[in-house]
């Protein structure tokens, strides 16, 4: 609790700050507005719903993005736990594929698939499926061996195994497979967005510079950032602690 | 005999990809219904042999028969206790008790069946709890339940105490000599502690070590329960002490070597 009210200061401060500068004209709004500018392009955004349509189109995105993500990633990362052969061709390769930002795939999405929505959803799929398989490679090899002797002592073997001990046991790391596939297809999306057609949250910070509106900028700006912290700190990080508490990962 | 175990050998290969003698030319008859202690110093491969009785290890030579059977996997006729209690932690008690019984019988029957374990270790009250919520101690009663649960009829122990604090070993050496009077089961436990091995079991099987090899077989004639005959514990303990000294020693001094 008392961490909350010192982050909620120190947030007041900065705001402050700012409106104080911004009010003693320490610079110009077309280069940084003032916070009440941006509240105020916030609530007209609102107000006429052109935020709310682009925040329902990123994220009808984002849900199809990660969830083909998070399935296709967890499929080739069995594989690769699985196989020796798969890990050392393909795990080569998705390694060397993970260290490529995804948003470089989008001309060639474009050329696939067109200037639409599915090529945004295929940068925003490359951007967390790779994350996802390597941790789903590691959850399962990581896997204690002791759980499945056990497991094998009580008749447990082959799919049966698998489904009741292995995939299970390796909770801990599909969560945090998800929270990072989350984090870089949010990212993904946002980049994606800003080059192609809306709506979208990404679109309306390219829209909104091109007509140089920087109040909205900035005001798309703190609509992802608030988003990206909600769900990593509010969702996947209690999910996180919980599971580890649970699995015995900390006391 | 219940349980043949007849010239096993096993090897293991070094950094130096080099064959290691860890049990040589292992023989063991066990009736049914009998407590048999497997006692040595760390390093002697006795819980390598209750793995290969498990069916969890491939033995390099010989055969080892449990009620007339070839083991060659781990089957559900040999419920296995592990030091540590090896409790699937995203289930809860119930459901880890539960887990051997779900493909053959419907849940109503293997949660009566799981309960009725759970009151043998005293642990009626806990089924809904998860493993991180209970005690060491606790933890491995439930991993007896479990074993129980499948109603095998040979329970391997591979120092299923070792890890609790003394007051704790106590009270579960009284309940598991309980619980084998009452399920009459065949009972292999593997363990470094003489005293532990002397309190519970019919036999013990003293190994020696580097390579592994059964030094001796001693029948254990005191009356139960033994707590009423200290003296004679201590005798046999003493005895006991001093063959396995030398190995003991031999353990140390290469572990000091290293």
């Amino acid at each position: 609790m008392k961490k909350f009210i010192r982050q909620v200061i120190f947030f007041i401060v900065v705001v402050f700050l700012w409106e104080l500068g911004s009010r003693l004209e320490l610079w110009m709004p077309i280069i940084l507005p003032s916070p009440s500018m941006v509240l105020e392009s916030l609530v007209q955004g609102f107000g006429d719903k052109t935020l709310i349509y682009d925040l329902v189109a990123s994220f009808k995105r984002l849900f199809i993005g990660l969830g083909i993500s998070l399935v296709l990633g967890s499929l080739i990362g069995i594989l690769l736990a699985k196989s020796k052969y798969a890990d050392d061709t393909i795990g080569s390769l998705i390694l060397a594929l993970q260290s490529v930002p995804s948003i470089v795939w989008l001309p060639l999405a474009i050329m696939w698939f067109g200037m639409n929505e599915v090529s945004v959803i295929f940068v925003v799929v490359l951007g967390g499926t790779f994350v996802m398989t390597l941790n789903m490679r590691m959850g399962i090899k990581n896997v204690s061996p002791l759980y499945i002797q056990a497991a094998q002592t009580m008749g447990s073997k082959g799919i049966d195994l698998f489904i009741r001990v292995v995939f299970p046991a390796s909770i801990p790391y599909v969560v945090t497979g998800a929270r990072l596939a989350w984090a870089f297809a949010w990212r993904a999306l946002m980049a994606g967005e800003l080059l192609s057609t809306g709506p979208g949250l990404g679109y309306t910070l390219q829209y909104a510079s091109d007509f140089g509106d920087m109040s909205l900028v900035i005001g798309v700006i703190v609509i992802i950032g608030v988003i990206g912290s909600v769900v990593d700190q509010f969702i996947f990080n209690r999910v996180e602690k919980s599971v580890s508490r649970r699995w015995g990962l900390e006391s | 005999m219940f349980i043949e175990i007849n010239h096993i050998n096993k090897q293991f290969l070094n950094k130096e990809n080099e064959p290691v003698d860890i049990l040589k030319d292992i023989n063991l008859s066990i009736d049914k219904g009998e407590f048999i202690s497997i006692l040595g110093p760390s390093g002697c491969g006795k819980s390598t042999l209750l793995n290969i009785v498990a069916g969890l290890t491939k033995a390099t030579e010989g055969e080892i028969f449990v009620n007339d059977t070839k083991v060659t996997k781990p089957g559900k006729d040999r419920g296995m206790v592990f030091q540590q209690a090896a409790l699937f932690p995203w289930l809860n008690v119930i459901e880890n008790v539960t887990f051997p019984l779900k493909k053959e019988m419907s849940k109503k029957e293997s949660i009566e069946i799981a309960k009725k374990y759970l009151q043998m270790v005293q642990l009626g009250k806990y089924t809904e709890h998860y493993p991180h919520e209970l005690s060491g101690g606790m933890q491995q009663r439930v991993a007896i339940a479990r074993a129980l649960a499948m109603n095998p009829e040979t329970l391997l122990m591979d120092e299923p105490f070792g890890a609790l604090d003394e007051q704790t070993r106590s009270r579960l050496h009284t309940q598991l000599e309980t619980i084998w009077t009452e399920t009459k089961k065949t009972i292999l436990f593997v363990t470094h502690s003489i005293s532990e091995s002397i309190k519970l079991s019919d036999r013990i099987i003293v190994m020696g070590t580097k390579p592994g090899i059964i030094l001796q077989d001693i029948k254990v004639d005191i009356p139960r329960p033994r707590e009423e005959h200290k003296q004679e514990m201590i005798e046999l303990e003493d005895y006991i002490m001093s063959f396995l000294k030398k190995e003991i020693d031999k353990v140390v001094s290469e572990e000091l070597a290293v």
